[in-house]
């Protein structure tokens, strides 16, 4: 029970950093570790700098609507 | 047996929907709790979801479980992540809900809570969830592309340039009108105003502490900008009580309309982390904590609807916009029924993210389930507003003049019953000095919001901070819409440019991206200030340009499905697109050419310009005017409006014209001829996983 209220909000804050185009860095990392290994990984800053310059530095993209 | 069960549930459900429906509808004379509203709503979206949806999914698209995504197969860790259903459930809504479905159904109350309800009921089960499901599909097959390159790839390149061209231009009169809705809300309030200026002081702050003094702390930050938040609303207050500071922040409709204007140019051309990133954290959690809070409190105490079912406006000479129920409900109520731009959300992150196939039904058609919901809280929060409170705060101070004495008596003659004291009496509650034709629908909603929220907490108190919160909640979101809206079409304007002027497309080049810029701003700051000095208020020449453009591309959206559905050789079930393409297309066409041709000038630009030329011609000088120069510029105005309307009307023509091409071609093929990606298998763990 206390697990599934944990991965609950876990969730939760999961969606909430989406919500504004943050997406999981965990995910990120594992990824790079386990298809590119070898190669350069972001730090969390610069993870963060990276999704915020793609989220709003868009290249016409539309993120959000009416 | 469980079959049985299953079925007598389904059998409850359909019975109770429609006890609920017969309540709201048959109920005359008496007032209908607002919770009536909400059982037919669930009941609706319920059996919507459950059958039609699933009809879609199995029958006609035939989702693949097993079957590659975007997300898997160019998972990248940023862009493309196979992301759980609810999480991205969060993301797409987020994406889709702003102001759109909350003006949209205040403006249409005018008409009564009826027609507004039925149409975002059955225009979403049938037609704007439809839309965001079946487009999140499709671009979910092809890779997660955009939906221009859609239309490009199914039905060729010129239709691709056209639609392009045609959002660019519903991008500036949405601006418009946001920007527009925020000037109304705020001229003249230096509470709201004060408020609102300090979002700026505060995201700045926000920005730097996210970038350099706690970098990527985005809850914490946001947290901080929280109550940063809520002491400019309590420090308004004060700031409404001392003359000299009150002076400083009452501002007229048309200095707003300038400071917006340049914020527009300086925002956009600022650094994104700075101001454009911690506002939408601010603005993004306020408006889903607002919307939940919100359904949670017309749960809880289930207001009075004091809106009739139906009003006589329902002929088109309504006071808050005019022209008749068909089309220009349809236009008016906007994206909770069916919104054009979710098209371009459906092909945007979301697929990219989308871990199994099977989830598109549930974000694509459930998010917009949501949305609608969200529509329907705003139908009830303008509801329960007495309406003769409604009509003073809606209506043109042309029509029902300037004080609560005038607008109680043009009131009263249409059957409302209002008195200035209950005018008045709703300022004061509010801490306002007047709420006379506050139009543009941020501040009824913000009024019926303080009126359901006090009741739940604080009490009567409490309801000039609960106003000044939902002023502040929408001005928010639409100063970021405004922020990233220019960025976004001065991109599309450097892409459009730079086919003909190469320089033009050099997106790293400053002397590029500031031209593009000011003629961004320039285009939507010239319908912005249109519409600020307009007697009629301005909502009713730009919010009807705003649905149209907006209804304009659901369905170029939806003639793009139906192409698709053709080339999966889906003939027989492509109604499912078909008739909801029909029926969008009727009442924009419709509406649009009433816009330009009609003889009434309060709905046709052409009869309204005539109506100055004439004046013109006999040495009079109407309303607005000042002169005869400003006289010719109210009909250059209308020229340009017309010359919009046209220009949306030939957009989708055209575009109907290449789809029933791409459909007859698609016809004349013995096999399918959709450009899908070619099927592969998605990895076997992530199958055991969904």
């Amino acid at each position: 029970m206390l697990t599934r209220i944990a991965s609950g909000f876990r969730y939760l804050g999961q969606g909430m950093r989406l919500m504004v185009g943050m997406p999981e860095y965990s995910t990120y990392v594992a990824h790079m570790h386990e298809t590119h290994p070898g190669q350069p990984v972001m730090s969390y800053e610069e993870f963060f700098r990276e999704r915020q310059q793609a989220r709003y530095g868009g290249n016409g993209k539309v993120t959000r609507c009416c | 047996m469980n079959t049985l069960v299953s079925k007598l549930g389904w059998f409850a459900f359909v019975a109770t929907g429609t006890f609920a429906f017969a309540v709201v509808a048959l109920n005359r004379g008496e007032p209908v709790g607002a919770l009536w509203i909400v059982v037919a709503t669930v009941c609706v979206f319920t059996i919507g979801y459950r059958f039609y949806s699933k009809f879609i999914a199995s029958k006609i698209l035939q989702l693949d479980p097993t079957r590659m995504t975007p997300a898997y197969k160019h998972n990248d860790g940023l862009d493309y992540v196979p992301t759980n259903r609810y999480v991205l459930f969060g993301h797409h809504f987020a994406a889709i809900a702003g102001a759109g479905p909350l003006v949209g159904p205040i403006l249409a109350a005018q008409m009564g809570y009826l027609p507004s309800m039925l149409w975002l009921l059955a225009g979403v089960v049938l037609a704007g969830a439809v839309q965001d499901f079946i487009v999140l599909f499709i671009s979910t097959r092809r890779d997660g592309r955009s939906l221009g390159d859609l239309i490009k790839s199914e039905m060729g390149q010129m239709p691709g340039m056209i639609a392009l061209f045609g959002t660019f231009f519903i991008m500036l009169v949405l601006l418009a009108v946001l920007a527009l809705i925020v000037v109304k809300a705020l001229a003249e309030s230096p509470w709201g105003t004060f408020t609102v200026a300090a979002t700026i002081p505060i995201a700045l702050f926000m920005g730097v502490y996210a970038r350099y003094i706690r970098p990527g702390s985005i809850g914490e930050v946001s947290l901080i900008g929280f109550v940063l938040l809520m002491l400019s609303i309590v420090g308004g207050q004060y700031v409404q009580e001392i003359p000299s500071l009150a002076a400083l922040f009452t501002l007229t409709g048309e200095q707003l309309t300038w400071l917006l204007i340049g914020y527009g140019f300086i925002a956009s051309v600022m650094p994104v982390w700075l101001l454009l990133a911690p506002r939408d954290y601010l603005s993004t959690f306020l408006k889903i904590g607002t919307v939940v809070s919100l359904a949670i409190g017309v749960l809880i105490i289930s207001p009075e609807l004091k809106m009739p079912a139906l009003t006589q406006f329902v002929d088109g000479s309504g006071p808050v916009w005019s022209g008749s129920l068909f089309p220009f409900l349809f236009i008016t109520v906007a994206c909770g029924a069916i919104s054009g731009f979710h098209s371009l959300i459906s092909s945007g992150t979301t697929p990219k993210m989308i871990r199994n196939e099977r989830d598109a039904r549930f974000i694509g058609y459930g998010a917009m389930l949501m949305e609608s919901f969200v529509a329907i809280m705003a139908l009830v929060a303008a509801s329960t507003i007495e309406p003769g409170v409604y009509f003073a705060m809606n209506s043109p101070a042309a029509i029902i003049g300037t004080t609560a004495e005038s607008a109680a008596h043009a009131i009263s003659q249409w059957g409302f019953y209002v008195t200035p004291e209950m005018i008045t009496q709703t300022a004061r509650d509010v801490g306002e000095h007047t709420v006379i034709s506050r139009t543009g629908g941020a501040p009824t909603l913000a009024v019926g919001m303080a009126q359901i929220l006090s009741e739940v907490l604080g009490g009567q108190a409490m309801m000039a901070f609960w106003y000044h919160f939902a002023i502040l909640f929408e001005a928010l979101f639409i100063l970021t819409a405004v922020d990233a809206g220019t960025r976004a079409g001065r991109f599309m304007l450097q892409d459009l440019l730079g086919s003909f002027i190469p320089f033009m497309k050099r997106t790293d080049s400053i002397a590029a991206n500031l031209i593009a810029t000011s003629v961004c701003v320039a285009g939507w700051g010239y319908f912005l200030y249109q519409g600020v000095v307009d007697p009629l208020g301005g909502i009713n020449t730009l919010w009807p340009l705003f649905g149209i453009s907006n209804q304009m591309l659901a369905g170029i959206a939806l003639i793009l499905c139906s192409c698709v559905l053709f080339k999966m050789k889906q003939d027989r079930f492509a109604w499912v697109t078909i008739l909801p393409a029909a029926w969008v297309l009727v009442c924009t066409l419709t509406a649009a050419w009433q816009k330009i041709f009609d003889a009434n000038p309060r709905i046709g630009f052409l009869a309204h310009a005539n109506k100055y030329k004439e004046a013109v011609a006999e040495g009079t000088v109407l309303a607005p005017a000042k002169s005869i120069g400003q006289m010719q510029q109210v009909i250059f105005n209308d020229y340009i409006n017309a010359s919009l309307a046209a220009l949306f009307m030939l957009v989708l023509i055209s575009m109907l014209a290449f789809g029933i091409r791409t459909i007859l071609r698609a016809r004349a093929l013995g096999n399918p001829s959709a450009r899908e990606a070619p099927f592969e298998l998605l990895p076997l763990e992530s199958v055991s996983r969904t």
